[in-house]
């Protein structure tokens, strides 16, 4: 999303007010997600593995693994992180494959907040910085992965990032919170986090939230988490951290599109969805890509509007994509390691 | 470049290894009908595949009197265990030839590979695998200890699903000891006679089951022939009634699986997203050439609009094209004659005022192709509300109370199906109790599996295939022996007695 469409959306707590008829408390807002209808989860699996039948070759299967690889968010989230390892990571997303230089560049890169200066000066002229061309940071906030901290400490998270150039804050919701029925409480969180990604010229880091669905167990809560997430604000909705399993599943991917394809029909806005963690192959991100697609249409495979949260994904669609321009298999030692 | 147009991904027919002529199979071979050859062509394409015999009324005599050497000098005297075995290795190589065997059902009959390849085959296997384990176990039937046979099956089945109606009676048949005499639907022909291919492969005894082809005076031979035993017929409601009427006065048992026009009910409370693929599975699944289609669908008023704007959008994502394309969604009409049904029916819809809709989709220049229609402000008293369309048509009418949904869904003379879509249980219960149709979905459509019966109320038909009724309806009870005085001493033998007719 461009910043000037950013700056068209009304506030998040206004538009909340109109549409649940009263303020965001946790009833207001119960009545409101537990009004939306359910999901079946046979039939939403189904549904998951129908799209994931679907056959792409030849010229779809090349524009498929391209696309692929400019929607990634070339991950690293270890402890053992270093500045080197950063720098390492920015290369590999810069060039993703050394023998090829029309290889696209991977949309953003992904990391925790303290190592925000190093990937902005490993990019040096190619951090997109607010523009639409270059690479994005991305720093995870919010007391990543598990959320447990003070508010106080989240938002400092959350600013200091966004201070150090992160043009992405990926937020972590208090799951625990959603799951004892607090919704207010989830929401005011994402609005103050949306709040302190304000940069001082006005304009926002975009900020994504995660709904680590592995841990919400059910379909209908994916669903409500995702309306609520929306509703407060967020640009971008996502499954996981990638540090919980199970982390994004097809169905539940296809579950936050079906969200983000009613919330255009209901305020003509789009939200960006982004899968991370699990999805290693590109047999699978192209199912994904299918389910996009097919789901809330083409317009949705750009960076702004959905990413692969993956690190392991982006050498096995390098392989692939070395196969169809040589026609033959090579080997792990003819991609690199980051 | 536009990724939705994905690029062709056409499965290859190199697998195939078709002759230019298919003779009769009687009696453990191929031979040549006595009858005018006839051609069954590509309906996707109207070219040729292949000449097929025509069996005339001699050759019926020679497919039942083979069929009932076969049994009384054969299958009825193997043990259950033995004709279980056949069962099985018949199984196995379906699963073997899986990919053969759809390639050939999609040329022939028009339907997409996909549902070819994930449906029709897979149940294929899965219906002889569930009969196989049955061959052994007739005791368990429900007909008391030591059922019989029937003797010699006449079957005749439809074009809609060619090999998985083959299955659907020639497994129970098998199983339960009787020898079979098949008549495939003239449009349909090919793959019941690679399945007689593969039934020489599995050495199954000469004259068990024989496949004869020709049209419906063929099929009438068939069914009117005097040393058959048992008569199971899945069509059309008129040729079932004509079969009834023939079969009525003798001892011939018979089972009908005929037309439907099943109402697919949505509650508001409904599992949306998941009821608009239901609708679509319902009435857009092998072009909606199924007789359980929901081809009513009753929406409560107050989504009515949602749900129609919502299916629109998803039926502009259908992709009609090439059978043997994996990404098609909706293939070809199976042949000329329906699709001028199909035409002439929604012709019929739009006099009578009903509002159409249909996908905008590129129909292929040859072949036979419907795209798929909705038609909205339907009334109850409409054609398109009360006849059987047999293609990818639906009607929609509105309900306000579940009460007046069960009325609408009731009003009809066929009652094969029906669905039911809501997230409250308790209201899935009590509308499915009040229902009038064979198979009750919930929260799901055309869903089929062996083990569960399959048949219909009314007009769709008696009796019930699949499960243990579909067993039963090839085995009579224990023929009664004149019952000795008893004794103390003979009523100790019993246990003995019965010991032995189990093994």
């Amino acid at each position: 999303m461009t910043s000037s469409q950013l700056a068209t959306r009304p506030a998040p707590r206004d538009r909340t007010v109109a549409l649940l008829g009263g303020e965001a408390t946790d009833a207001n807002l119960r009545r409101y997600l537990h009004g939306i209808p359910g999901i079946d989860a046979v039939g939403l699996e189904q549904r998951a593995a129908d799209l994931g039948s679907r056959s792409i070759k030849t010229t779809s299967k090349k524009w498929a693994l391209d696309t692929i690889i400019g929607l990634i968010d070339l991950t690293t989230l270890e402890g053992a992180d270093t500045r080197g390892k950063i720098r390492s990571l920015v290369g590999k997303a810069i060039t993703p494959d050394a023998g090829d230089p029309s290889c696209p560049r991977v949309a953003a890169v992904c990391v925790y907040g303290d190592m925000v200066p190093h990937a902005v000066e490993a990019l040096g002229s190619l951090h997109s910085a607010g523009t639409d061309s270059g690479i994005n940071v991305a720093a995870v906030a919010t007391a990543f992965p598990s959320g447990r901290s003070s508010l106080a400490v989240k938002l400092a998270d959350t600013a200091d990032a966004v201070a150090a150039g992160a043009d992405e804050i990926d937020m972590v919701i208090d799951r625990g919170a959603f799951l004892s029925g607090h919704y207010g409480l989830v929401f005011d969180e994402i609005v103050a986090v949306k709040d302190a990604c304000k940069r001082p010229d006005g304009s926002h880091a975009h900020l994504k939230v995660i709904l680590e669905t592995g841990e919400l167990n059910t379909y209908d809560n994916v669903r409500r988490a995702s309306w609520l997430a929306i509703l407060a604000g967020g640009d971008f909705i996502k499954t996981s951290t990638g540090k919980v399993a199970p982390a994004a599943t097809l169905p539940v991917t296809l579950s936050m599109l079906e969200v983000v394809r009613d919330w255009h029909r209901l305020t003509g806005e789009k939200i960006g969805v982004k899968p991370a963690g699990g999805i290693r192959t590109s047999k699978d991100a192209i199912k994904y890509l299918v389910t996009v697609a097919e789901t809330v249409g083409e317009e949705w495979l750009q960076p702004h509007l959905f990413r692969f949260g993956a690190s392991s994904l982006l050498n096995d669609v390098l392989l692939q994509r070395q196969k169809m321009t040589t026609g033959h298999y090579s080997g792990p030692d003819y991609v690199t390691i980051d | 470049m536009n990724f939705l147009d994905y690029a062709p991904a056409p499965e290859s027919q190199a697998i195939l290894n078709l002759r230019s002529d298919y003779g009769l199979f009687i009696d453990g071979d191929f031979v040549a009908g006595r009858g005018t050859p006839f051609q069954t062509i590509n309906p996707a394409t109207e070219k040729r595949i292949a000449m097929i015999a025509n069996a005339n009324e001699a050759d019926v005599d020679a497919a039942v009197a083979a069929a009932r050497r076969a049994y009384t000098g054969v299958w009825s005297r193997l043990s259950g265990s033995d004709r279980g075995k056949y069962l099985f290795r018949i199984a196995r190589l379906v699963q073997e030839r899986a990919r053969e065997l759809a390639v050939a059902e999609s040329l022939d009959n028009g339907k997409p590979i996909k549902e070819s390849r994930d449906v029709d085959v897979p149940l294929v296997a899965a219906w002889f695998f569930y009969y196989a384990g049955w061959a052994d176990k007739l005791d368990h039937a429900g007909l008391g200890p030591n059922p019989a046979s029937l003797g010699v099956a006449a079957q005749v089945i439809p074009w809609n699903f060619p090999l998985l109606m083959l299955a659907w009676k020639i497994a129970p048949a098998l199983a339960a000891g009787n020898t079979v005499v098949l008549k495939p639907a003239e449009t349909t022909s090919l793959t019941a006679m690679l399945f007689a291919e593969i039934l020489q492969q599995a050495d199954l005894p000469a004259g068990v089951v024989n496949i004869i082809t020709g049209a419906g005076d063929t099929g009438q031979a068939l069914v009117n022939h005097p040393d058959v035993n048992k008569v199971a017929f899945t069509g059309s409601t008129a040729v079932g009634r004509a079969i009834a009427r023939s079969v009525a006065g003798t001892d011939k048992k018979l089972t009908l699986e005929l037309g439907g026009k099943a109402a697919n009910i949505v509650f508001d409370d409904a599992p949306i997203d998941q009821a608009i693929e239901g609708i679509v599975n319902g009435i857009f699944f092998n072009q909606g050439h199924v007789c359980c289609a929901g081809s009513r669908l009753l929406v409560q008023e107050s989504i009515h609009d949602e749900v129609i704007d919502r299916l629109k959008d998803r039926l502009s994502t259908l992709r009609l094209g090439d059978p043997l394309d994996k990404n098609t969604d909706i293939g070809a009409i199976n042949s000329a004659d329906q699709l001028r049904r199909i035409t002439e029916l929604t012709a019929i819809g739009e006099q009578e005022g009903a509002e159409r809709w249909s996908a905008d989709c590129a129909i292929p220049e040859n072949g036979f192709w419907f795209a798929p229609t909705i038609f909205t402000n339907v009334s109850t008293s409409h054609r398109i509300a009360r006849d059987e369309i047999f293609g990818p048509v639906l009607s929609v009418l509105t309900f306000r109370t579940p009460a007046e949904a069960i009325a609408k869904a009731n009003n009809t003379p066929y009652g094969l199906s029906a669905g039911i879509w809501t997230d409250k249980g308790s209201r899935i219960l009590a509308v499915a109790d009040k229902l009038r149709a064979g198979v009750i979905w919930a929260n799901t459509f055309n869903r089929f599996d062996p083990a569960s019966p399959f048949g219909g109320y009314k007009e769709s038909g008696y009796g019930r295939e699949g499960g243990r009724p579909g067993l039963a309806a090839y085995l009579k009870p224990a023929p009664s022996r004149p019952r000795p005085a008893v004794s103390a001493a003979a009523a100790s033998k019993t246990p003995a007695a019965r010991k032995k007719a189990a093994k």
